[in-house]
């Protein structure tokens, strides 16, 4: 439905044992939005975005997709969600056009063959669509990964690090095609990087995420004002290094 | 159930089927050779039997439909191995694919293996040593079914212990076949085993299987016992396919409990 929440998590939690990777963290994302989750090495982005995915249980909480249990209607949901993950890769062993094949299959995509025709003309991979995903560079990698990752046109698109390993110039093409495909489809995105200019330029409201919580939030192009800080990377430092002191200034 | 979500698991297979030769050889080669031996050895001890007792018959009918079952386990388990090594089963479950679906994707590519592995066994079996299966008569289609069920139930399982103990667990899945070929009298009577062996043989179809293959090859006629032998093998195969499967949800919830399937790689559970 239009206008609809697109992802709403509520209380969300993840303990392993005595380590709570995930503490109770609720937010939610509109369609059309891009929310950047932001924190160090172990803030609980990755497995925040496991969960969403149905990949990893949740050990408390609740994630609603379109108005939907995610856990309860997983199949369903995730037919309009998909991503793309830097550790995710996709099978080296199949072409360009089998890997798109295949995962349109996976998501029921209509009218197949011609989506891939289209995804592989806006994604430069044309004269790949016969080469072996493994034998790829990173840059046509990363477009491959990011082709699979919109090919059922979802409504919800996660993103882990898409960018990490490429070179400024093809990740800041990967960016403004990313951006035009959420102007044209409101897709609501959930983008992890490490990037701050990255997360400046394509975010609409971050989250800082420390030790499973989340820290702060807001604006990205201001908020590290509102905290005494120079800029976005210098308040990351500061959240990755002193959260608690910054937790004060809240 | 969703058919396009199990025709993207098997297609992914059959595409890598195709692009590397060396996949075909390991369905075919194998298969190829143990025809190739125990025709020969056949041969070579039929030679001491006289006319009372074909040995080629008994053995290499055997052979085949044994060689088929484990087509069907390794069929399985080398195609859920293919997602491990390649370290695709985040991108899999992270789609709608259901459990279901994806063993049943599995599953068929068992099949299309495994009966391709059948054909060049009978038909090497045939032009090679003059061997028919289809001598079995009508009853060769309830014995490959309970086979087909057994075998599909033995990949699942191995896939299941790969999936919650790694990858390395991998060659706990090779000699399974062995050993259930010494429980399952493939090659001699249930009754030449100590009788503690006997009591593993009495709850493996497989066994009820080739007991009643030997006595409809003894009499040349069906009887009540081997119609008992194919209840008793059929249900126990659809328990084991049952019991299996479970097994397998079981790891699989497990895994999503515990995040091995996003971490999913070799050495990482």
């Amino acid at each position: 439905m239009p206008g609809e929440t697109i992802l709403k998590i509520t209380d969300l939690t993840k303990e392993y044992q005595t380590l709570k990777a995930v503490d109770r963290i609720s937010f939610s994302v509109e369609p059309g939005e891009i929310i950047g989750l932001l924190g160090p090495n172990g803030a609980g982005k990755t497995t925040t975005i496991n969960m969403i995915l149905g990949i990893l249980e949740p050990t408390g909480g609740t994630i609603e997709i379109f108005g939907k249990n995610a856990w309860q209607h997983r199949a369903e949901v995730n037919t309009n969600v998909n991503f793309a993950a830097v550790y995710a890769h996709l099978p080296p062993n199949l072409t360009v056009w089998q890997n798109l094949y295949v995962f349109g299959l996976l998501y029921a995509v209509k009218d197949l063959k011609s989506r891939i025709v289209t995804l592989m003309k806006e994604f430069d991979l044309e004269k790949f669509s016969g080469t072996k995903a493994g034998l790829l560079s990173s840059g046509e990698m990363s477009r491959l990964n990011l082709a699979k990752a919109i090919i059922n046109e979802p409504r919800l698109l996660l993103l882990d690090e898409p960018t990490a390993s490429l070179d400024p110039s093809i990740s800041q093409m990967i960016r403004e095609r990313i951006k035009a495909y959420v102007t044209r489809t409101k897709t609501a995105i959930l983008w992890t990087s490490h990037n701050m200019r990255e997360i400046e330029d394509v975010c609409d409201r971050v989250l800082f995420l420390s030790h499973g919580k989340i820290l702060l939030s807001g604006d990205p192009k201001t908020m590290h004002r509102d905290h005494g800080k120079k800029d976005l990377e210098e308040l990351f430092i500061a959240v990755a290094r002193e959260p608690l002191s910054l937790k004060a200034e809240v | 159930m969703h058919l396009s979500r199990i025709y993207a698991i098997f297609i992914r297979q059959w595409f890598l089927m195709k692009s590397n030769p060396s996949r075909l050889a390991s369905i075919f080669m194998w298969t190829f050779l143990m025809i190739l031996q125990w025709g020969l050895i056949s041969k070579y001890v039929g030679t001491f039997g006289g006319s009372t007792f074909n040995y080629v018959t008994v053995t290499l009918g055997a052979i085949i439909l044994w060689e088929f079952t484990n087509r069907l386990q390794i069929g399985v388990m080398l195609s859920f191995l293919e997602d491990i090594w390649s370290m695709n089963l985040i991108n899999f479950f992270a789609s709608p694919l259901t459990i279901a679906e994806y063993v049943g994707g599995l599953v068929i590519t068992s099949v299309v293996t495994g009966l391709a592995a059948f054909l060049v066994m009978v038909l090497f079996s045939g032009f090679g040593f003059g061997y028919n299966v289809f001598v079995i008569g009508l009853l060769l289609v309830p014995f490959m079914l309970i086979l087909f069920v057994f075998g599909v139930a033995m990949g699942i399982f191995v896939a299941g212990i790969i999936f919650r103990l790694g990858p390395s667990a991998e060659w706990l899945g090779w000699p399974i076949p062995m050993i259930l070929s010494i429980f399952s009298g493939v090659f001699y009577p249930v009754a030449t085993m100590p009788s503690a062996l006997q009591v593993i043989a009495h709850v493996l179809p497989t066994s009820y299987v080739f007991e009643s293959i030997r006595l409809l090859l003894a009499t040349g006629s069906f009887s009540f016992q081997i119609g008992f032998n194919l209840i008793v093998g059929g249900l126990l195969a659809l328990v084991y396919l049952a019991a299996t499967y479970a097994f397998f949800v079981k790891i699989y919830r497990h895994n999503l409990r515990t995040g091995s399937i996003a971490r999913f790689s070799a050495e990482s559970v």
